[in-house]
This record gives structure tokens, C-alpha cells and sequence, in this order.
């Protein structure tokens, strides 16, 4: 269970987050929508603590992450797998290396275990037979699924997407929003998933917000929020179809 | 116009201010870890192999021809005073004092100092920098640490090669081109040089490699805005890091050599 207890982020006297509450109870997989610039990526960071929260708290599984520093911050975040927007693997690393790094990190396996978890990971996201490959030779949609392994890597109970589909053609889309759902049953993670791309909510979530001047409207079921008649959601959901 | 003076003073002020804490704050963050052992050593290792070999051929040729052109000016205004002799013992103060810890930090402050900021500041623009702490381990440990220590190990050791090939290069034009005895050059050097005086270069180097990794890893984990943040925070990495060790040199050469 994640609970946000009157969080706000301020930047520059800006508020991306106006002191919200919210609770994400285990395996749901939960969207956050709004547009570019809404905070929602401030978001995810905040739950992780790659940045630091201006008020409030936030807790994983009982366990205040706001107040957590150095060797238990390191711990606390295992329990989370990141997919970035950029993808942001290591490019001076092998694929192999990238999707291992996090198992020589936190688990200190034997190598011949980081070999064979490495490469049922890349299988799971189709990209087997590619572990000797740098990241500089993969595409855009290549790299995103290397990002998904080596975040589901260490089998994480939480994975956050930031704009897992942003940028990608409707096919590659396609194939990362399966691989989001295929993940979340194989796993039973709670997903967490920031975009602007409607049509990854209605495929992979089963609840969604909307972060609108720095709170959240909650919108329900995709269906739902579909349906809304809240103008806000309703204008961004139009805009975002059109 | 007065107000607006004084209120670019006061923000530059605060900004040199805030530089120089996150410099001190991320060195001591780094030298805590060393202290308690979170050292990824094969990654270590990698920064001293890349710092210290790497660098060799540039430290070692601009120590050479530096020694040489030193010896050059100074050979020629000794001779026409009758004090040719005293060539080598001066040359070896200057090259094991000064020429050789400081002109080292120099090259090593452009050649690894940009190039860790640069790497640095590429990895936190594209956000591998948030990756490696999300994947078990942290950026000071991963990042800085080894990087602080394969520049405060490396440093002293191309310092003291260094050292040999100055004073070789000054020894050569003296005797080859000047004209002074190689016995007399020898004799004064070895007169006039005391142990203190490498180990104290040294030791400048040692400083000078952890100013250098600590400025230069700051700049990069501080770079924002794309490719313009990560080149403004290059530029800036190389020069602050000159100007510290410039300033640290001369309190720390009036202390060691009083």
C-alpha cells in the first residue's frame, strides 16, 4: 500500500502538488494523466524519493519513505522498479550489463544466476539474444523494453512508467502496453503509470487520476473517465483522442 | 542601477556560497563512504586505470618541455651571473615543489576533470544518474567515489614521474644547450633537494586530485538544460577546479616550504 499524507512540491514558490492525499492499494494498476508540465513525473519521483517532498509524507507499506536517508533510502527503493521516460540506460553498458546491474547491486548472485535471470527477463520482453548489444544500437521502442527488464529485474512490488509509450509509433505502443499488463500479473505489481497517452490508460489500468493544478480528480475506471463530465477531464481526454 | 548592483552581487555571492558547500557536502559524502568501506572496487580501479595510465603520455610530455624550456631561462641568466652551478639545485626546488604537482593538476583538470563532468553531466540529463539509485546502490558511491579516488591516488603518481622527467628535461638543455657541467647540475640538485620537497609536492597533489575530482563531479551532477547545461558545466568544472588549485597552492606551498 502506497499512502500520500498532504504532500506538496513546490518549485521556485510553483506548487505541482498542492497538498494531496491519496492511498494505492497493493496490485492496482493506477494511471496518472494531465498534461506536459502538470507534475506528474514529479510524482513518481517523490514516491521513490528522487526528490525530496516540500511538505507532507509518503508511506510504503507503513514505512514513511519521506524521512528515510543513505542505506535504508538505498533498501527502501528496491521494493521499486523505474522505468524512465528517456529509457536512461547506462550506454556505456552492454544490455546485459544494464538489465544485470541492479542483481550485482542488491542481490550479489552468483554469475551464472545473474546470466539466467538477465535473460529470462529479455525474453519476457521479447528482446532475446540481444545482451551483447550497447544501447546506441537498439531503437527508441528496443530501449524501452530493456528499461522494463532491467526494472522488473529484481522483481519489484512496485513499478512506476514514466511515459512508457510517449514517442514510440502505435505499433511499439501496442507491444510495451502488453508487456505492462503481462508484467503486472506476472509480478501481481502495483503499477503506476504517468502519461498523457490515452489510449495507454484505457489498455493497461484499472484506475485512473488526473492531476490538474497541482491536485487530483479522481475519474474512476478508464470507462469512466472516458465518461466524465467534469470538463477538465472531459477536454483533456477529447484532446487527447483527437 | 545602484539596487540592481548590489542585488547581482548579493546573488552572485550566494551562488559561489551554495558552490562551494555542495562541493564540500559531496566530498564529505564521499570521503564518509571510503572511510566505511562502500568502495565499488573494480569500478575504482577502472578510474585509476583510465585517470593515471591514460593521462601518462600528456602529464609526462608536458612535464619534459616545460623542465626544458625552465631550464632554458634560467640556465641563461645564471651563467651570465657566475652561478651556473646552481641550475640543477633551483631546477630541481622548482620542478619537485611547483613545475611538476602543479602543472599535472593542470593537465589532469582539462583532460579528466572536463571529461568527468561532461560524463556525469550526460548521465544526469538523461537520467542514468536516477537510475543507478533506483538500481541498489547510490551516485556517490557508484559515481563519485571512485572517481575521487583514482584522481587522489593517480595524481601523486603522475606527479613523481613527473618529477623525474622535468628535472630530466631541465637536466638535458642545461648540459646539451647551456653548456653546464652535468657534475656540478647534479651536485647542487642533490645539495639543495630534501626529502620534504617531493613528498610535500606530492602530498600538493594528492590535494589537488581531490579538489579537482570533488569540483569536477559536483558540476556534473549539478548540469541541467541538454547538451548547452552539460558543456556550460564542462567549462565551468575545468576552470573553478584550476582557480581552487591555483589558490590552494600558494597557501599550501607557504605552509610546506616556509
Amino acid at each position: 500500500m502506497i499512502k500520500l499524507s498532504g504532500v506538496t512540491k513546490e518549485f521556485s514558490g510553483k506548487k505541482v502538488l498542492d497538498n494531496v492525499f491519496l492511498e494505492i492499494p497493493d496490485g492496482q494498476k493506477l494511471a496518472v494523466i494531465g498534461p506536459s508540465g502538470c507534475g506528474k513525473s514529479t510524482l513518481l519521483r517523490l514516491l521513490v524519493k528522487l526528490s525530496p517532498v516540500s511538505r507532507g509524507s509518503i508511506f510504503v507499506d507503513g514505512r514513511e519513505i519521506t524521512m528515510l536517508e543513505g542505506d535504508p533510502l538505498i533498501k527502501a527503493r528496491m521494493a521499486f522498479g523505474f522505468v524512465f521516460q528517456t529509457s536512461a540506460l547506462f550506454d556505456s553498458l552492454s544490455v546485459y550489463e544494464n538489465v544485470a546491474f541492479g542483481l550485482r547491486q542488491q542481490k550479489h548472485l552468483a554469475e551464472d544466476a545473474i546470466s539466467r535471470i538477465v535473460k529470462e527477463r529479455l525474453e519476457m520482453v521479447d528482446l532475446p539474444g540481444t545482451e551483447k548489444l550497447m544501447p546506441s544500437e537498439l531503437s527508441g521502442g528496443m530501449q524501452k523494453r530493456v528499461s522494463l527488464a532491467r526494472a522488473i529485474a529484481t522483481d519489484p512490488k512496485i513499478i512506476l512508467y514514466d511515459e512508457p509509450t510517449t514517442g514510440l509509433d502505435p505499433i511499439t505502443s501496442t507491444v510495451i502496453e502488453d508487456l505492462i499488463n503481462k508484467l503486472a500479473v506476472r509480478f501481481k505489481a502495483t503499477s503506476i503509470i504517468v502519461t498523457h497517452q490515452i489510449t495507454t490508460v484505457y489498455r493497461t489500468c484499472d484506475r485512473v487520476l488526473m492531476l490538474h493544478e497541482g491536485k487530483f480528480i479522481e475519474t474512476g475506471s478508464a470507462a469512466q473517465t472516458a465518461a466524465s463530465i467534469d470538463p477538465v477531464v472531459s477536454n483533456f481526454i477529447k484532446g487527447g483522442l483527437n | 542601477m545602484k539596487k540592481n548592483l548590489a542585488e547581482s552581487l548579493g546573488v552572485g555571492y550566494l551562488s559561489v556560497m551554495e558552490q562551494i558547500g555542495g562541493v564540500f557536502l559531496l566530498f564529505w559524502k564521499a570521503a564518509s563512504g571510503i572511510l566505511n568501506k562502500k568502495i565499488d572496487v573494480r569500478n575504482s580501479f577502472d578510474q585509476m586505470n583510465r585517470i593515471g595510465l591514460d593521462s601518462i603520455p600528456v602529464a609526462l610530455t608536458t612535464a619534459v618541455f616545460v623542465g626544458m624550456v625552465f631550464a632554458v631561462q634560467i640556465a641563461n641568466e645564471f651563467v651570465k651571473f657566475g652561478a651556473g652551478k646552481m641550475v640543477g639545485g633551483v631546477m630541481a626546488l622548482a620542478v619537485a615543489r611547483e613545475i611538476a604537482p602543479v602543472l599535472t593538476a593542470v593537465v589532469i583538470a582539462g583532460r579528466v576533470g572536463a571529461s568527468i563532468a561532461a560524463e556525469l553531466g550526460t548521465m544526469k540529463v538523461t537520467q542514468q544518474v536516477d537510475a543507478i539509485n533506483m538500481l541498489g546502490t547510490d551516485h556517490v558511491r557508484y559515481l563519485v567515489i571512485p572517481r575521487l579516488m583514482g584522481l587522489s591516488v593517480m595524481l601523486p603518481v603522475l606527479t613523481l614521474f613527473a618529477d623525474v622527467i622535468g628535472f630530466l628535461g631541465s637536466f638535458l638543455v642545461s648540459v646539451f644547450l647551456v653548456g653546464i657541467n652535468p657534475y656540478g647540475f647534479l651536485e647542487t640538485a642533490g645539495n639543495f633537494l630534501k626529502t620534504g620537497d617531493v613528498l610535500g609536492g606530492v602530498f600538493k597533489a594528492f590535494i589537488f586530485g581531490m579538489i579537482i575530482a570533488s569540483i569536477s563531479c559536483y558540476k556534473g551532477l549539478k548540469a541541467k538544460n541538454g547538451a548547452k547545461g552539460v558543456g556550460e558545466s564542462t567549462t565551468s568544472a575545468v576552470v573553478s577546479s584550476l582557480i581552487t588549485v591555483f589558490i590552494f597552492n600558494y597557501f599550501m606551498s607557504v605552509m610546506l616550504f616556509k
